[in-house]
């Protein structure tokens, strides 16, 4: 992890189209130094996990507003492990109510990261799970 | 004496002194009467002393016969507009029964399929007196189709529909995100939209150009009105390329606004917008007519500028973005709950967002007298500043990104609102923008848990249940014709509102229509640029 910079997916899962929170920590994980890669609006999980193989990214972060964070995140989850890609490191932001953490947790996400999160707080989160990776 | 002077720059980039006075106010600017152009003081005459401003909410709940409940409740308290919110997989053309619905159907507004759901949404509800707002965009055309036939066979004439739909494409592509289509296609039927009311349903607002969603996307208030005011004039020069007379349409455009952030500066910017609005379209587009120059507005307390942090400080925040309002000349005024920060709306806090602007109409007299701040040093010197520095801002739209169409096509307003968005939130973490509750004056408080639209699934089923007994009952040969004629009009340059019309009256789905669309328009290519 010293000589290649991290990767990470920016993700906007689904039909909503608020995407000032994805595009936000978009430019601030970009300028915390991190390769940042955004699919733009309305994918559907199939094409976030080929977006995800194709750029070969270290980390997969959804941007969740709707709702549908739990069902999301299971369809991804299992998705990456029927694939061995389980290595990757997936967080996801938005409207996540507290008492869905533990699940979405359960389900194998790394980080959530709920409306009002500081950028720092995603940035540092990412550079210690990458850096236990390597 | 020594403390020192604080600096005070606005969101627009604008400094501003701690004292203002006669020298600062510019007396080449214009401020002229209420009612008289260039209109910085209102459209009106008299403004709300002969008539008060129009209160609206929004609202749409799953079901079309739970819509029709709450219209009713809210015709019943008063209410004398209302905002139609419907789903998601209505806003992007897909039928409840569409494997991309799954999960979304009904959750933040009404699911409609059909022209049947429209026609239980609004049964009871005389369309020709109550005035209703259709939160419609990619697929506006064909949703105003069902509106007018739901009118027609209410027995209203076109003639006589009132009415608003918000059918704003390009701020869709820079905010909120329900697109569809290519950027020109998506014009086109705009186009489409204004010309068929423009000639058929003249009372009806074709279009709402809406700053608003820029504005909560990121931009600031200065870029706010320059990008809406670039959108609002590409559509106008669609409608002149109709053959359309500039008075024969434009007075029927309206903007949506928001309300958040710095007092004066928000009331500053509508008066400004007001002023520079009236020479655009007289000096631009050759108006004769001075309804055509008036800048006609929602103007709300945007969701924006609300906190999770200490919710109750929402309703005073409300309170003031009612009086910016107000004092800013709005004809329509609507404002977000304060708890929809973290929750769907309560009846009660709907209730009290009423009631704010009902007790400052009825109660504090802020109708009683028109503009009350004109002539202030202050207002008419940021007045004037803001009006310069949109104009400089639509310039740099013309001038370095080719027009609004080609700068939303590649993505640079996006870029550029991003960017913004971007700053501020810095600004809000690092504490250099004060946010009261969030990075001052913050408290231990009880951890409030967001709560989402509820997910209920029988919702899905039903509109499914409901669609498929439509299906059943129409005349399938119809429905196969009218979206033929409707794909023919795509292909050409015919309006495709007589075929919507058609299509709709048939029961063709929203979904069989946009699928139809699609064919013909192809999906729009997002240009990622941040």
């Amino acid at each position: 992890m010293t000589t290649k910079s991290i990767r990470i997916l920016i993700a906007k899962p689904g039909l909503d189209g608020h995407d000032r929170g994805a595009k936000v920590v978009a430019i601030a994980l970009r300028d915390a130094g991190f390769e940042v890669i955004y699919t733009g609006l309305h994918q559907t999980v199939d094409q976030i996990f080929d977006t995800a193989l194709e750029e070969d990214v270290d980390v997969i972060g959804l941007s969740i507003l709707s709702g549908a964070h739990l069902p999301i995140a299971e369809k991804l989850m299992a998705k990456l492990n029927q694939t061995g890609m389980n290595d990757k490191i997936v967080l996801i932001g938005g409207n996540i109510p507290e008492r869905d953490i533990p699940s979405l947790k359960a389900l194998g996400v790394a980080g959530i990261f709920p409306t009002g999160s500081s950028f720092d707080e995603i940035a540092l989160f990412i550079q210690g799970k990458t850096l236990k990776v390597s | 004496m020594s403390s020192k002077i604080r600096e005070v720059i606005l969101e627009s980039g604008i400094p501003i002194k701690p004292v203002y006075g006669p020298e600062d106010v510019d007396p080449k600017h214009e401020i002229g009467q209420p009612g008289e152009f260039p209109f910085t003081r209102g459209i009106h005459p008299y403004m709300y002393r002969q008539r008060p401003f129009t209160m609206r909410q929004y609202a749409g709940f799953g079901a079309p016969h739970e819509t029709n409940q709450r219209f009713k409740f809210l015709i019943e308290n008063g209410q004398n507009a209302l905002n139609v919110a419907f789903d998601l997989p209505t806003q992007m053309g897909l039928d409840s029964s569409d494997p991309l619905a799954e999960g979304e159907v009904g959750r933040v507004g009404m699911a409609v399929d059909t022209l049947a759901d429209m026609e239980v949404a609004f049964a009871g509800i005389p369309l020709d007196q109550i005035s209703v707002s259709l939160t419609i965009n990619a697929v506006a055309a064909p949703i105003m189709a069902m509106y007018f036939v739901v009118a027609e066979k209410q027995g209203i004439p076109l003639a006589e529909i009132r009415g608003t739909a918000q059918n704003d494409i390009l701020k869709e592509y820079i905010g909120r995100g329900a697109w569809i289509f290519p950027v020109e296609a998506g014009v086109r039927l705009i186009g489409d939209t204004i010309e068929f009311c423009a000639r058929n349903a003249p009372k009806y607002y074709p279009v709402s150009v809406c700053g608003y969603h820029i504005r909560e996307s990121g931009a600031n208030p200065v870029q706010e009105i320059a990008y809406a005011y670039a959108i609002a004039k590409e559509y106008i020069k669609r409608g002149l390329g109709r053959g359309l007379n500039v008075d024969d349409f434009a007075g029927q455009i309206s903007f949506n606004l928001d309300i958040f952030g710095n007092f004066f500066e928000q009331i500053a910017k509508f008066r400004a917008a007001r002023r520079l609005w009236a020479r655009i379209i007289r000096d631009e587009f050759g108006a004769k007519n001075p309804n055509t120059m008036m800048m006609k507005m929602i103007a709300g307390g945007g969701g924006g500028g609300l906190t999770i942090e200490q919710p109750e400080n929402n309703i005073v925040r409300g309170a003031y973005y009612a009086l910016i309002s107000a004092l800013s000349g709005t004809q329509t005024m609507a404002l977000c709950s304060y708890d929809e920060a973290y929750t769907i709306p309560t009846e009660k806090a709907a209730l009290i967002s009423l009631r704010t602007m009902q007790l400052l109409i009825e109660e504090m007299g802020i109708g009683d007298t028109v503009d009350p701040l004109a002539g202030s040093y202050y207002v008419e010197s940021l007045t004037n500043e803001i009006e310069a520095r949109i104009v400089t801002e639509m310039q740099r739209v013309e001038d370095e990104w080719g027009g609004i169409v080609k700068a939303v096509s590649e993505g640079i307003v996006q870029g550029e609102v991003a960017r913004q968005a971007f700053a501020y939130e810095k600004g809000i973490q690092d504490g250099s923008i004060p946010k009261v509750g969030v990075n001052r004056h913050r408290m231990e408080e009880e951890k409030r848990d967001v709560a989402l639209h509820a997910y209920n699934p029988d919702q899905a089923t039903d509109a499914i249940h409901r669609t498929a007994e439509v299906i059943a009952r129409r005349d399938s040969n119809a429905v196969k014709a009218a979206l033929e004629k409707v794909r023919d009009a795509a292909r050409s340059d015919q309006n495709l509102m007589p075929s919507l019309m058609e299509a709709v009256r048939a029961y063709a789905t929203i979904g069989e229509i946009t699928g139809v669309m699609k064919d013909v328009f192809g999906k729009f290519p997002e240009p990622v640029n941040l």
